[in-house]
């Protein structure tokens, strides 16, 4: 009998990104903790950042730090959570606009409960112990002063 | 600018096609857009579709659907992947352009096999967004929430949208969620699926094809009795981070709909190709759409959103109602990304 011929099929992209002068810097800087936006000609902070205005398509370049905390500008209850996500437990996703930025970011907001959430809340950033220059890099936010 | 109409319109919707594959799906719905109008495949100056490679799983997935509409001899031919509006949109310039008369316009999505609002997570962009994974009703829900707070819309508000749609499904053969009988109260007791989203505020999410014939002057008069010509086409985008938007507008729809002319005479009907009854709300205020406009008659996207498609099959109800004689002057509305970020508005009148 004829050996059946077999062949794995891995569904990828073989290729590595260049991130570039912004969103690169933005990923370093969580590396190091640190959040990282960008100035506008207008002086409001966008976060993240992008490598060019929104609006006027005028290239951004003037980096400032931002955060660790924040203000919830919005949330959901994500669960269960969603299998390919970072967070293996049910959560909060939220909109946070970090202190000295303008715009909100999307990010996991990890508390125990939809009770526990608020639009206006305080939180802050909580890290991992193990950093690469990922957005994961930061594990989410917390309620601020909940132990980061 | 050539005047160019819709002269034919055919699609299919169900829940979940199964055993049924989008060659399947696609012959005899591009048969029947072609048989109403008694056009062959030679008959044809352009074919264009719009589908997706990541519901199907392989790249270049249009090229087997082509078995759907026979490209021997070999045939002028483009895809986009985007929802089949955009193909029309690509059809329409190609007849602006000249040198035909017709073009055939198909779209369709399968989206059963997976769970889509996952899936959608792969038109987010990959750095700050897409690592987490965050599935459309979550995206949608932190949406929905700064409306509500900001008293853009209200609880009420989205249930008499999400009952309009029950209803108006009700008479329609191709959506999957209908009810006669849903109202208000029964909508605001569902229990959350994405807080503060219920389930009637997400639309339901179905697999299906549709096939539409463009025809130009007088050769869309020779073809139909009353063909729907397209009096203005456009489509425009906002920016992605949704950080960087006021998410209770989307000035994109507003653009398209000016450009398109949406505002210069009375709409008899508008068909929006909204998949959250918050978004919907949005473009209702965006498209300037009045109480003397038929929304969503068909129960609209919400009532059974094919990925790829649902915005084309807004075009194609907007169309039917011009030759049935039902209207004079209609709106299809398509959609496209996260929070409305592309929109798609086609102007249509019967004469």
């Amino acid at each position: 009998m004829a050996e059946r011929l077999r062949a794995d099929l891995v569904l990828e992209y073989p290729f590595t990104r260049t991130t570039g002068p912004v969103i690169g810097a933005f990923l370093t800087g969580l590396r190091e903790r640190i959040v990282l936006g960008i100035r506008r000609p207008d002086g409001t902070v966008l976060c993240p950042p992008t490598e060019y205005d929104p609006e006027t398509s005028a290239p951004l370049t003037e980096l400032v730090e931002v955060g660790p905390g924040g203000e919830l500008v919005s949330w959901t209850w994500v669960d269960p959570p969603r299998s390919q996500s970072p967070w293996g437990q049910p959560h909060g996703l939220g909109m946070i606009r970090l202190d000295g930025a303008d715009t909100p970011m999307v990010h996991g907001v990890l508390v125990d409960g939809p009770d526990e959430l608020s639009v206006g809340m305080r939180v802050t950033a909580r890290w991992r112990p193990e950093r690469e220059g990922h957005i994961a890099d930061l594990e989410g936010f917390v309620p601020e002063g909940a132990g980061q | 600018m050539r005047d160019i109409a819709v002269v034919s319109v055919a699609q299919q919707q169900q829940k979940a096609l199964t055993h049924t594959t989008e060659v399947e799906l696609m012959v005899p719905i591009i048969n029947e857009a072609r048989g109403a109008v008694g056009l062959t495949q030679d008959d044809i100056g352009f074919t264009c579709s719009g589908s997706s490679d990541f519901l199907a799983g392989q790249a270049f997935s249009f090229v087997h659907t082509l078995d759907a509409v026979g490209a021997v001899p070999p045939i002028s031919e483009s895809h986009v992947e985007m929802d089949g509006a955009w193909a029309l949109y690509e059809s329409w310039v190609k007849l602006q352009i000249g040198g035909i008369d017709t073009a055939l316009v198909y779209s369709y999505g399968k989206s059963s096999p997976g769970s889509l609002r996952d899936v959608l997570c792969t038109q987010l962009d990959p750095y700050y967004l897409g690592p987490l994974w965050p599935d459309a009703f979550a995206m949608a829900a932190l949406q929905a929430r700064i409306m509500l707070e900001s008293g853009a819309v209200s609880d009420q508000r989205l249930a008499e949208i999400a009952v309009r749609s029950l209803n108006g499904a009700a008479d329609n053969p191709l959506a999957v969620r209908s009810s006669a009988d849903a109202a208000v109260d029964s909508v605001l007791a569902e229990e959350p699926i994405a807080d503060p989203l219920r389930p009637s505020d997400c639309a339901a999410s179905a697999d299906g094809g549709v096939a539409v014939v463009l025809a130009a002057g007088d050769r869309a008069r020779e073809l139909c009795e009353r063909p729907a010509w397209i009096r203005g086409i456009d489509h425009r985008i906002d920016p992605h981070q949704p950080g960087v938007r006021d998410l209770t507008r989307a000035p994109s729809a507003h653009k398209a709909a000016v450009e398109a002319g949406a505002g210069n005479d009375r709409l008899d009907a508008a068909e929006l190709a909204a998949p959250f009854t918050t978004q919907e709300h949005i473009l209702e205020a965006e498209l300037g759409l009045g109480s003397d406009t038929a929304v969503n008659a068909s129960g609209g996207a919400l009532a059974g959103h094919t990925m790829m498609a649902a915005g084309l099959m807004r075009i194609a109800d907007a169309a039917r109602q011009i030759h049935e004689g039902q209207a004079d002057r209609v709106l299809g509305h398509a959609a496209s990304g996260l929070f409305l970020q592309q929109n798609l508005v086609c102007v249509m009148e019967g004469e």
